[in-house]
């Protein structure tokens, strides 16, 4: 059931906004070089999609925040399991974790940059570091969640520990994980298109500040909307995939009640 | 117990240390050039250099000023529209459609459009902050504000309350909790966005420092900066813990987790 009336209620302020910017601007209110106006955005997206610049730079923007997603995610889960299975390691890593974990991810943009050079290096470089930390977070504490009684049955069929992680704290921990890998998922996207921004020639970052810098704001509104189109998508995806891989999960839970 | 909870602090302590000796053994073997990978020792001699000559403070109160400018005027705007928005059914069937478009969009994304309508200066930074830094609140206060108890809400039409005192006294207390905690979120994102922008802008300031440090190969410079950052989020992120500590003391400790 579609609920017509919130669908329409929605539509009123985004097109209100376009509506109003368009006519000022055509009415010469509105300054053209910085500005644009929404009929020349619309036709830089269709022309940058055409010619392939604009996907070309999405591949860019994604492989940087893919990979450096999956370096993260796979040493943070790890990390985040041994540290939920042993309190007294997480105690003694509390205060560098603690001390690590605040500075800011852009922080170490210039540091990357120094040590990489600019590239796609560099910047998977500075994801992994903003990716890593949430991700360890949500997983030890998603461990620490597990009920014992499940730890005490693995020790009784006298499990080796890495059996055990396998088969009874992965799956048990799986929907903490899932949360953890879809925030950074999120976060590797904003980080990867502020490093574009701030130094590094890559991807749709880079190409925004071009266009901005040869005032071509009609071609930089174009990649701002886009960027917003596929940060969407990439949550809806995500949300989706999150939901189907982990059926099984909730249905064996509800099977238990 | 207590001497247990010593020990405890003590060997995290004492990590900590290590990860830091560590550091120096790797600096002093020489197996990274010192142009990127300076020493700890050399780290905190420029870090405490620059407490003496000063540079680091006018560095750090220009950041912290515009960081708290930007933060700032995003609080105040997000609590008041986020409390108009989240008290009426209509005005969220009008906005949130948009806002959730808005949500996922990376802050800095608006970098380059704020540099071609503002220009290189310091009040486009501070004006990128408060809009980037604006979601995490608006978004936490629509939340907040219809997500009060409805029995209050009955209360309230039993004390034949008027509609700005039902807001003030029953729904502001009780979206508390989600306007702090966005609040606090949104200090983090005015950080970054205030090293990002004066990276990209060269307006004097940490994030300048870092990127400037970088480009002339003087690494000791760059990881005293990282470090000074790192010190700056941590502090600022526990002030905003103590705060909602105090101001939430009347509440009942949230039962569950």
């Amino acid at each position: 059931m579609i609920d017509w009336r919130r669908l329409g209620r929605g539509l009123v302020l985004p097109i209100l906004f376009l509506a109003l910017w368009e006519l000022l601007r055509a009415a010469g209110v509105l300054p053209y070089e910085t500005l644009s106006q929404p009929s020349l955005i619309a036709r830089a997206t269709l022309s940058a999609l055409a010619d392939g610049t604009l996907l070309y730079a999405t591949w860019q923007t994604l492989e940087a925040a893919t990979l450096g997603w999956a370096i993260a995610g796979a040493v943070a889960v790890l990390a985040g399991v041994l540290l939920g299975l042993f309190p007294p390691l997480a105690r003694m890593t509390s205060l560098s974790v603690e001390a690590l974990r605040p500075i800011p991810s852009v922080a170490l943009i210039p540091l990357s940059l120094l040590v990489f050079g600019f590239g796609l290096r560099m910047e998977v470089a500075v994801v992994v570091f903003a990716v890593f930390w949430p991700v360890l977070i949500v997983t030890s504490s998603g461990v620490r969640g597990i009920e014992p009684n499940l730890l005490e049955v693995g020790r009784a069929l006298k499990l080796s520990v890495a059996r055990r992680i396998w088969k009874l704290v992965l799956p048990a921990a799986l929907p903490s994980i899932a949360v953890g890998l879809r925030l950074g998922a999120g976060i590797a996207i904003v980080v990867a298109v502020t490093v574009e921004i701030a130094t590094n020639p890559w991807g749709l970052g880079y190409g925004m500040i071009n266009a901005s810098q040869s005032l071509r704001a009609d071609l930089m509104f174009a990649q701002l909307l886009w960027i917003g189109v596929v940060g969407w998508g990439l949550n809806v995806a995500l949300l989706r995939i999150e939901r189907r891989w982990l059926a099984w999960f909730w249905s064996a839970r509800e099977a238990a009640r | 117990m207590n001497a247990r909870r010593l020990w405890w602090s003590a060997s995290s302590v004492l990590f900590a240390l290590a990860l830091i000796g560590l550091w120096q053994a790797l600096a002093d073997a020489r197996i990274v050039s010192p142009a990127y990978f300076p020493s700890p020792a050399r780290t905190f001699a420029v870090l405490s250099d620059q407490m003496q000559t000063g540079t680091l403070w006018s560095a750090l109160g220009e950041t912290c000023w515009r960081m708290l400018a930007g933060w700032f005027t995003a609080s105040l705007l997000g609590v008041g529209l986020g409390a108009v928005i989240g008290l009426s059914p209509t005005a969220r069937d009008f906005f949130e459609p948009t806002l959730e478009f808005m949500r996922p969009l990376p802050a800095s994304a608006i970098l380059p459009a704020a540099v071609l309508l503002l220009g290189l200066t310091s009040q486009m930074i501070i004006a990128v902050i408060a809009f980037g830094a604006i979601w995490p609140v608006l978004l936490n206060t629509i939340h907040g504000f219809r997500a009060v108890e409805p029995r209050l809400v009955e209360v309230a039409r039993m004390l034949h309350l008027s509609r700005v005192e039902r807001s003030v006294k029953i729904a502001l207390p009780s979206a508390l909790p989600d306007i702090l905690a966005g609040v606090r979120v949104s200090l983090a994102i005015s950080l970054i966005l205030a090293v990002v922008a004066e990276m990209l802008s060269s307006q004097p300031g940490l994030g300048h420092n870092i990127l400037v440090a970088a480009r002339a190969f003087r690494s000791a410079d760059l990881y005293a900066g990282v470090i000074v950052l790192g010190v700056l989020g941590y502090l600022t992120n526990a002030a905003l813990e103590r705060a909602e500590t105090y101001w939430l003391r009347w509440r009942p400790a949230p039962s569950g987790e």
